[in-house]
């Protein structure tokens, strides 16, 4: 497996520098608070509104907090929010694509109806929704979040399985009366594994940017928490007197999509040449 | 394909009566009702205001009179806003929201199609790793960062356009080409790849050695071949756009129902975020329709099965 993922960071330049750059991003939000010497709420009278310097990285906020301090915590958001959300559709998706594709008729039928019903439908504004009714709550947020990417995931894992069910590999492990569960861990779930790998890739960015527009709304992560949405938001009420601050938080989320994206798609092209090489092989 | 089209139709009529459904018990359901203000109101009052919503009633026979209503086209009263009803409201936004919409796609339609076209003609030429790049980064910036920018640049240091407002067809165009920007590089992708698969073809080789022209060639042989899957993608694009409409309306200030939505959703107005819901859950369901039907006219393997 790590072999593997070597092997397809070394694969092209492009994706290396995408890896890199995603990499020097998780870092600087897993450390810049740490190293830099100011606290992401503590207020420096000295430098209000003040543009990016020395000593304060990305400049400061119109009450004096340290910009880069506070994109790094909303770093921190995005990535936890793209954990949480990526872990919740994982345990939908998975499990709900594999009983449609292997129990087939119309159970199969009635639950991809429900995906493409609700597939059809703006996930934010489900997210909102779900706000408006519990109230805002982050782990909440993130939890809808997840809820509402699992939809291609099924999808996907439905239409593997379906092409798994009838293989000969699976006939056989059926015929020696493996139990279902049994069959889904041990075979369809390592030979699907690729494509979820991919996937999951891809939604990460969708996710993120998810949450950063339900912030943006003011609808998501409250002051004195802060994300990438609610930064930019900020930064939208003071772009003509002070653009870094709307900047800054702007670039490194698009850094982190472009790299995900990319990343993403380069994996999808990676995975596919080799299982045609291995084929024709 | 009358049958193709009975079963798109009841399918869309089921889940509509479904999200229905489900938002209405989810917002009667949801803690906190909306007359809980700072202050205690004497329960006369309460009971009074309580009895003009309908709220004294069992959930049941809420339930049935709201439907009831719907049928007519009333979605009720608006909680928060005490003069309006939530028609009134949607009324006033919805022709904002549905231009802006309207005039983002097809500008995204635009730009996707002959960007998509122009590099999948020669795919992996340094043309297209060019455009390709482009519409990448286009994917990556989003429109919460995009249209913020596009104002500062254009609305206050350029003052080519207005800053705010929909009194004018001049003040659509940023807020179009914002929603426009990230749709476009989907559909470009998704044309360059058509266009790729498309171009190998025998018939397309056979047209070339006819000696027709390359814009016929283009149009009359590879682009219908090429666009199907941009049909499928239209559905779940309506989605993106909707989304779009409503973070472009509170950046660009248009008075659209995206706006309402984000206002009720703050201020808990259960029965206007209800209302704006069935409305985009109407209009996604119906244009979807349209993109199935579309697809099964043009789908052979559709239109041919269900004729014999």
């Amino acid at each position: 497996m790590l072999n593997t993922a070597l092997d397809f960071v070394r694969s092209s330049k492009l994706v290396m520098f995408a890896s890199a750059l995603l990499l020097s991003v998780v870092l600087a939000a897993v450390f810049g608070p740490i190293i830099s010497p100011w606290d992401g709420e503590a207020m420096d009278w000295e430098a209000l509104e003040a543009p990016p310097s020395a000593s304060h990285w990305f400049g400061t906020d119109l009450v004096g907090r340290d910009l880069f301090v506070r994109t790094m915590e909303g770093a921190r958001v995005s990535f936890t929010v793209a954990i949480i959300a990526v872990t919740v559709s994982l345990c939908i998706g998975i499990p709900w694509g594999a009983a449609a594709g292997l129990i087939g008729g119309r159970t199969d039928q009635l639950m991809m109806r429900i995906v493409d019903g609700i597939y059809c439908l703006p996930g934010i504004l489900i997210v909102i929704l779900l706000v408006v009714m519990f109230g805002r709550n982050q782990y909440l947020l993130f939890g809808a979040l997840g809820a509402i990417s699992w939809l291609t995931l099924a999808r996907i894992v439905r239409g593997q399985t379906l092409r798994l069910r009838n293989a000969a590999f699976i006939e056989a492990a059926r015929s020696m009366g493996l139990s279902t569960s049994h069959i889904l861990r041990r075979h369809v779930i390592p030979n699907v594994i690729g494509p979820i790998v991919v996937y999951t890739t891809l939604a990460i960015p969708g996710v993120i940017l998810a949450e950063s527009f339900i912030s943006f709304l003011g609808l998501g992560i409250q002051e004195p928490d802060t994300s990438w949405g609610v930064l930019v938001s900020d930064g939208t009420q003071t772009m003509e007197s002070s653009p870094w601050l709307l900047v800054f938080p702007g670039t490194c989320l698009a850094i982190t999509i472009w790299c995900l994206n990319t990343l993403g798609d380069r994996l999808r092209d990676y995975l596919d040449n080799r299982t045609t090489h291995r084929q024709s092989s | 394909m009358r049958q193709y089209v009975i079963k798109r139709l009841l399918f869309a009529a089921i889940t509509f009566f479904v999200i229905v459904t489900v938002v209405f018990f989810l917002l009667r359901l949801a803690p906190g009702g909306p007359f809980d203000g700072e202050r205690r109101m004497p329960p006369e009052i309460e009971a009074n205001l309580k009895a003009a919503y309908d709220l004294d009633a069992p959930l049941v026979v809420q339930y049935g009179k709201f439907l009831m209503r719907l049928v007519q086209g009333d979605l009720g009263p608006s909680f928060k806003q005490k003069d309006f009803s939530v028609n009134d409201l949607i009324a006033a936004g919805l022709p904002v929201s549905a231009t802006l919409g309207a005039a983002a796609l097809v500008m995204a339609l635009v730009i996707g199609m002959s960007i998509g076209i122009a590099a999948g003609l020669r795919p992996g030429s340094a043309f297209d790793g060019m455009l390709m790049t482009v519409s990448n980064i286009n994917l990556a910036v989003p429109t919460i960062v995009a249209a913020p920018l596009m104002v500062l640049i254009f609305s206050v240091s350029l003052a080519w356009f207005p800053a705010g407002g929909a009194d004018t067809a001049w003040h659509f165009v940023l807020p179009s080409i914002a929603l426009a920007i990230p749709l476009s590089a989907d559909i470009a992708r998704i044309m360059r790849g058509g266009m790729a698969e498309v171009s190998l073809e025998p018939h397309v080789k056979t047209a070339h050695s006819k000696g027709l022209p390359l814009p016929r060639i283009i149009y009359r042989h590879m682009l219908p071949i090429a666009s199907t899957p941009l049909i499928s993608y239209l559905g779940p694009a309506v989605a993106v756009l909707l989304t779009g409409t409503v973070v472009a309306e509170q950046v660009f200030d248009l008075p659209g129902i995206g706006r309402y939505y984000v206002q009720a959703a703050l201020n808990r107005d259960y029965t206007l975020v209800m209302g704006v819901t069935i409305v985009y859950a109407f209009a996604i369901l119906t244009l979807n329709l349209l993109v199935d039907i579309a697809y099964g006219i043009i789908d052979p393997r559709i239109r041919v099965a269900s004729r014999a």
